[in-house]
């Protein structure tokens, strides 16, 4: 143990020495995440052979994008419950209950779209504090009260439903899974998204300055300005790429727009909260979290709150953009938010994970079924190879971490 | 055939950019029991892995020799194979099991892979009985104390046919009366002819059982000597590599007006519920003074503190009464709230989150103190981390490290940070430095006075008598869930402590 203890101390003496350093030393600390997003731009590569060019296309990645999105809202939840140490099944079922529900109120009981919203939130608290409940103060495994709940609420959609195909849904509702940001001049690109990328590229910056000013304040070791101005640029390359997809195409989609406003509010409560920090805590030692104070029983309650209300907003998400409620929405969506949380890293031991690892994950998801739909390559093969991408992608970690540590 | 048993020459085991073992010799005589000591980090488990396989042939430079014989281990059945066992700190037994399962695990009684469970019952009881376990070898492992845990892996070596018997610090987690037994026991073998390695930080009980000590010091050999060519002093100097005129710390702290007063403090079994672990216990705390709880394993000391700070036991009765003021405390939230805060004696289960790092750890349960309404400020939490970093000497690279591959003395250093943050006014101490170096337990100890001498209270619970002496203004001694003494560090001796210990008088 000591010995480890020594030798980071001289990579860390060396940090302070040269610029080499310093980049190798980032390199080595950030290898898991490189190397999920190297992995991620392989994929696109490879299916940009396969597919003779269309997969990387501003039309076919904004499309990926939209498709990921109800998987990646659910991601976003499982990270919080697998960190602390639960799973949560019943996931898949809730985006099928609660779409069901705002589809018979808009279809039969004429429901605007916000009284809908606010509706299917409601009951996807409900859900949330029904699971938290039983996980967090009746003590039965989380496994067994969301497996639980993925029947009951399966059931619940074919009350619902009847079984049958419910639809169409409300024009503003139906914008939420199928729109984009309305366009107001006549430039030849997509203005307003131009306009939000901007926004993102200045809080982007201003939020850097303000983490360094704030560091030399406190006097704490800060990045050589060159290499500041470095990552700032190249925190400006990710975000214009992103956006200039959308831009290029038809704009960016209004899931797409409330994934990331998901993805910035769920990253900020992982990381900079108290009750984030009581999740890792918990999932990484329980007993010594009781000892410290922390309530635990409220902070799992709060976990599966988060995750049922993000299912819900995946399921309007998922029911705007099919434009149809079914019988089997939904199913094993809570399988594709878990390998989703796992291929970004997240540990299903607790304790370890990341927000922006599980989009990653999410996009990887995605672009194996949009590149394989792409090939023409039958469902068959598709589950085949997303299984066998789960099992590489761990093991890849799992290699990774040993020689890490 | 060659008098050594085991002789290991010229071991270099190198991990990236550090010499964990740097041309070690290790040389063990048949038939003796060889005590192996050196501070946390000394590379003491490196050469027992070494040994054992687990670091597999041609990972290190150096040779190994059993019985004269060169040997390559590329797996720990290879060296099991050779007559090596060796059992861990941390014992590695299947807790669901039961002992006879546990003893025979992977060397099982079977034809054609079917068990002979008549067969595995009887061999089991005669193991046991020369290991003077008198458990049914049903019995489930969970069931067993740690005492009788370690007897369960002294069996299991012995029915491997172990010739060359390693103990990785056995009786951290012992009692003195088991601790006793075990030596027993470490005879008897010695003298049916198994040779054993001890390696232990006590050297009171490594000049007892011990024929030849062997120190090793930042990787290198520094000496073997038969026990009676040296004494504990030479061997604590040769393990740090400095004189160390002191083994405990002038006491600076004045203890004043009583604080914490416990009174008629009950608790049950959570388990048993009509079973009294605490009887009728009351006590009372002076600010700025070192109460030191001894008693022997069992004797309800754990328990008793847990209770007070509310995370153990039910019907839990009494009264608190904390500077004047009755208070209830139902869970630690409401201790911590009180100031009362609690080290557990379970660093790595109860008190640290191994994969978290050390800044996290450090402010886990004062968050509130660095956040504004639920959000935490990073650099808070750094900028306090920093200043018990410095303030309690925590060795590490960075307060972005890892706490998992910090030195036991290190992690316990940042143990004793989170609970200075919650800015306690009585600190709860359960076995401050169980399993730490002669270095950081000194630094442990000044830790200690300093915070008496600022006032806050402490109780500091240990087995080690000579650390209750060395350290306690007062004394309270347990026995079966009561206090059976109080006396004051002037009058006390270890033989006084161990009459109200045994419940004598």
């Amino acid at each position: 143990m000591e010995k480890n203890v020594n030798l980071n101390t001289n990579v860390k003496i060396a940090s302070t020495s040269s610029l080499k350093d310093i980049l190798r030393n980032t390199i080595r600390n950030n290898i898991r995440q490189y190397t999920m997003v190297i992995a991620l731009l392989g994929i696109w590569i490879i299916f940009q052979f396969l597919t003779k060019g269309i997969f990387i296309s501003p039309r076919n990645l904004s499309n990926l994008f939209l498709q990921s999105a109800s998987i990646a809202i659910l991601a976003c939840g499982m990270v919080l419950v697998l960190v602390a140490g639960h799973i949560d099944l019943s996931v898949g079922s809730v985006v099928g209950f609660t779409g069901a529900i705002c589809a018979v109120l808009m279809t039969k009981h004429h429901f605007g779209t916000i009284p809908t919203i606010l509706i299917a939130l409601g009951v996807g608290i409900l859900i949330g504090i029904w699971q938290g409940f039983w996980v967090a103060y009746r003590q039965v495994p989380a496994f067994i009260v969301t497996l639980a709940g993925l029947l009951m609420y399966r059931g619940g959609v074919l009350g619902v439903t009847g079984g049958k195909t419910v639809s169409p849904m409300n024009d503003s509702f139906k914008a939420i899974g199928q729109g984009y940001l309305p366009k107001l001049t006549n430039l030849p690109f997509h203005d307003t998204t131009a306009l939000i990328g901007l926004i993102f590229m200045i809080a982007y910056v201003i939020f850097e300055i303000n983490k360094r000013k704030s560091r030399i304040k406190y006097g704490f070791e800060v990045l050589p300005m060159n290499l500041q101005i470095a990552k700032i640029i190249g925190g400006l390359i990710v975000i214009g790429l992103v956006m200039s997809i959308m831009i290029t195409y038809m704009g960016i989609p209004y899931a797409v727009l409330l994934l990331m406003a998901i993805i910035i509010i769920f990253t900020v409560i992982a990381e900079k909260t108290t009750f984030g920090r009581y999740v890792y805590a918990i999932g990484g030692n329980k007993e010594a979290a009781r000892l410290s104070g922390i309530n635990i029983r409220r902070v799992n309650m709060l976990v599966f709150i988060l995750m049922s209300v993000l299912a819900t907003v995946a399921g309007i998400v998922y029911t705007a953009r099919l434009n149809a409620a079914t019988g089997s929405a939904g199913a094993n969506m809570e399988l594709d938010a878990i390998a989703s949380a796992v291929i970004g890293g997240t540990s299903t031991l607790g304790g370890e994970g990341t927000i922006v690892g599980c989009i990653i994950g999410a996009l990887v998801m995605a672009s194996l079924d949009n590149g394989m739909s792409l090939m023409n390559l039958g469902v068959t093969w598709q589950y085949i190879v997303k299984g066998l991408i789960l099992l590489l992608a761990v093991w890849v970690d799992i290699a990774t971490r040993k020689t890490a540590t | 055939m060659s008098d050594y048993i085991l002789e290991m020459k010229n071991i270099t085991k190198e991990f990236p950019g550090v010499k964990a073992l740097d041309n070690v010799t290790f040389k063990v005589k048949r038939g003796e029991i060889h005590a192996l000591c050196g501070e946390n980090g000394a590379g003491k488990s490196t050469l027992m892995k070494v040994l054992s396989g687990v670091y597999p042939a041609g990972t290190y430079s150096g040779e190994i020799y059993i019985n004269g014989k060169l040997q390559t281990f590329y797996g720990i059945k290879d060296s099991e194979r050779a007559g090596v066992a060796i059992i861990y700190q941390e014992l590695a037994l299947v807790k669901q099991m039961s002992v006879a399962e546990n003893i025979f695990l992977g060397n099982e009684f079977a034809k054609n892979n079917f068990i002979n469970w008549e067969k595995t019952y009887s061999e089991a009881e005669k193991i046991l009985k020369e290991v003077r376990l008198d458990v049914n070898p049903a019995t489930k492992i969970v069931n067993l104390g740690v005492g009788q845990q370690q007897l369960v892996e002294i069996a299991k070596a012995i029915s491997k046919r172990a010739e060359l018997l390693i103990l990785d610090e056995p009786s951290s987690s012992l009692t003195e009366a088991e601790t006793e037994n075990l030596f027993q026991i470490l005879r008897e073998l010695k003298a049916k002819g198994v040779t054993c390695i001890y390696i232990s930080h006590k050297l009171e009980e490594v000049f007892e059982i011990a024929d030849s000590i062997t120190i090793l010091r930042d990787g290198k050999t520094i000496s073997t000597d038969d026990k009676n060519d040296i004494n504990e002093d030479i061997v604590i100097t040769r393990m740090v590599g400095r004189e160390l005129t002191q083994r405990f710390p002038k006491k600076t702290n004045k203890p004043g007006d009583v604080i914490l007063r416990v009174k008629n403090w009950t608790v049950y079994n959570p388990e048993i519920p009509d079973k009294k672990l605490i009887d009728s216990v009351s006590f009372n705390v002076r600010k700025g003074e070192i109460l030191g709880v001894a008693g022997l394993m069992g004797a309800g000391r754990t328990e008793l503190f847990m209770s007070i700070f509310g995370s153990y036991g039910v019907n839990v009765s009494g009264d608190i009464v904390l500077e004047g003021k009755p208070i209830t405390i139902k869970e630690p939230k409401d201790a911590i709230k009180y100031g009362i805060s609690y080290l557990s004696e379970d660093r790595k289960r109860y008190g640290l989150v191994l994969k978290q790092d050390v800044k996290n750890n450090v402010t886990l349960a004062s968050l509130d103190r660095v956040s504004k309404s639920g959000f935490v400020n990073d650099n808070e939490v750094i900028r306090h981390t920093n200043h018990y970093v410095s303030s309690l000497r925590i060795k590490t690279p960075s307060v972005e490290q890892k706490v998992v591959n910090l030195s036991g003395g290190n992690q316990q250093k940042v143990v004793m940070a989170k609970w200075l943050m919650t800015k306690p006014k009585i600190l709860i101490l359960d076995e401050p430095t169980r399993g730490i170096d002669v270095g950081a337990k000194y630094e442990i100890y000044c830790i200690m006075n300093d915070l008496a001498a600022e006032g806050v209270g402490i109780i500091m619970i240990s087995s080690e008598l000579p650390e209750i002496l060395g350290m306690s203004d007062r004394i309270i001694i347990m026995n079966r869930g009561r206090i059976t003494g109080e006396i004051s560090s002037r009058e006390a001796t270890q033989e006084k402590i161990m009459q109200y210990a045994t419940g004598g008088r």
